[in-house]
């Protein structure tokens, strides 16, 4: 079974802690349940995928926190990272 | 090498902080002066030294914060005496730096390349008093001290996604243990905390601390939006983004994890010595090597650095213990890596076992043992300028 973890019940993205295949689906561990996600793409070894789906501008959820907001609408199963991931703070340019 | 519960053998100094080493420091108080004190470094056995940019032409809390740094250093229990290095004319004053460190019984020397008339005499000169130093430092004998005398400084550089979820929770476990042992622990890289102030602010000691960390955090916000760019296009960086991190928030929610659960008791400045013991935060920015700097200037006399990417880094007076986030990084740069915490990504141990491994590390190091960073010379330096140079 392929290693990833969801650090808190609120999160919507889960964190891959090996390189991830696309080929099958992935068991999540939320809590006490377990969910199938089939990923759109691989994913590698540290970086998250979407374990919802996630609206354009809803906030991004890891630890339980706050990590950012979808720049762009996410699929479940998506890659989540810089390129459809935006940073609240520290925004100088807006 | 012998063990006792809760105890290492320390240097101990004449205002009773105690040492886990015992170095003569080569200070140089102005960037001129970096190039004699290398070479006294390598004539006399038992000193060390470092290289920086500041000194001269350098006003207001700018300044202070680079004099303060200086003396810090010298002041640190790791160091037995130090030889005092200016050129003559800076704004930084050897003997200003001097006096302060001396007024505290310790050993100190100065040493001025314009009063010895050139590089070359300076170089003697200096030379010949580290030489005394050394020999007399070497009669000092370490004896049994408590772990509460300790200063721990925690640290998270070349981050990954692993960081919050390993290495890190395990220096928190670590950070824990050491508060509830009577010793104080450091938090430090606001920057590396926007984001995830809230819960430090929660577990702060009274309303006074947690508004503090509003400021700081607010402060350091500012100052990246005064830039008018994204903190993003600096911090996290290039290699955090390639190992999983894509904002500085979630950073900062991995970073918080080396502060463990321990109530948040004050807010110091850069290179400020704490005045409470148990969990402190120093205001500093994630640079590591500025914030190593700052660490050790306030009396950490040994530093927990965790890794994801793999980082050298060491400091020229106290010790830092590598840790790393994940196995790979570990056995590809075994050469810099002292302890691993990625079995706990594979599930081979848990943060609390890999904590364990880390306090039995500090005792063996408080106690004598050398680190990576030492063995290879690792003698980084870097202050955190608040001002321009003029």
């Amino acid at each position: 079974m392929y290693k990833s973890i969801v650090i808190s019940e609120k999160d919507n993205v889960a964190t891959a802690l090996e390189d991830l295949p696309s080929t099958e689906p992935i068991t999540v561990k939320i809590g006490a349940r377990t969910k199938d996600i089939q990923l759109v793409e691989p994913i590698k070894f540290g970086h998250k995928f979407a374990i919802q789906n996630i609206e354009q501008g809803e906030y991004i959820y890891k630890y339980g926190e706050i990590i950012g907001r979808a720049s762009q609408a996410i699929k479940i199963g998506d890659y989540v990272h810089v390129h459809n991931l935006e940073g609240n703070r520290g925004r100088g340019d807006k | 090498m012998e063990i006792r519960n809760n105890q290492f053998l320390g240097y101990r100094r004449h205002d009773g902080k105690v040492g886990v080493r015992n170095h003569i420091l080569i200070l140089p108080t102005i960037t001129c002066a970096t190039k004699v004190a290398k070479q006294i470094t390598e004539l006399v056995h038992g000193t060390v030294s470092f290289v920086h940019q500041h000194g001269c032409a350098q006003v207001g809390v700018d300044y202070e914060q680079t004099f303060r740094t200086y003396v810090g250093l010298g002041l640190n229990p790791n160091v037995y005496g130090v030889v005092v290095l200016g050129l003559g004319c800076e704004t930084h004053q050897a003997r200003n730096v001097a006096k302060e460190i001396a007024a505290t019984g310790k050993r100190v020397e100065v040493v001025s390349i314009q009063d010895e008339g050139g590089t070359l005499d300076a170089i003697a000169t200096g030379a010949k008093l580290a030489a005394k130093l050394v020999q007399e430092a070497s009669e000092v004998q370490r004896e049994w001290c408590d772990l509460s005398e300790l200063i721990i400084g925690t640290e998270c550089g070349g981050s990954d996604a692993c960081s919050g979820l390993s290495a890190n929770p395990a220096v928190g476990y670590v950070s824990d243990k050491i508060v509830q042992l009577g010793g104080t622990s450091i938090l430090a890289e606001t920057t590396e905390l926007i984001g995830a102030e809230h819960l430090l602010a929660n577990r702060a000691k009274n309303d006074k601390v947690a508004k503090r960390v509003y400021e700081v955090v607010n402060a350091m916000e500012q100052r990246s939006i005064m830039m008018g760019v994204d903190i993003r296009t600096g911090n996290p960086s290039p290699g955090n983004i390639k190992g999983g991190l894509s904002s500085l928030e979630e950073k900062s929610l991995g970073a918080a994890n080396k502060a463990g659960t321990s109530t948040l008791n004050e807010i110091i400045d850069y290179a400020e010595h704490p005045t409470e013991k148990g969990l402190v935060w120093m205001d500093t920015p994630g640079h590591d090597i500025e914030q190593l700097t700052g660490m050790v200037a306030g009396g950490a006399q040994i530093v927990l650095f965790t890794t994801g990417r793999g980082t050298p880094t060491g400091s020229p007076i106290a010790p830092v213990i590598k840790i790393t986030t994940n196995t790979g990084v570990y056995e590809r740069m075994s050469e810099n890596m002292d302890l691993n915490g990625g079995t706990i990504i594979e599930g081979n141990e848990t943060i609390e076992q890999v904590g364990e491994n880390i306090m039995n590390e500090i005792v063996k190091v408080a106690s004598g043992k050398l680190t990576k960073a030492e063995i290879l010379m690792q003698h980084d330096f870097g202050i955190w300028r608040i001002g321009p140079t003029f």
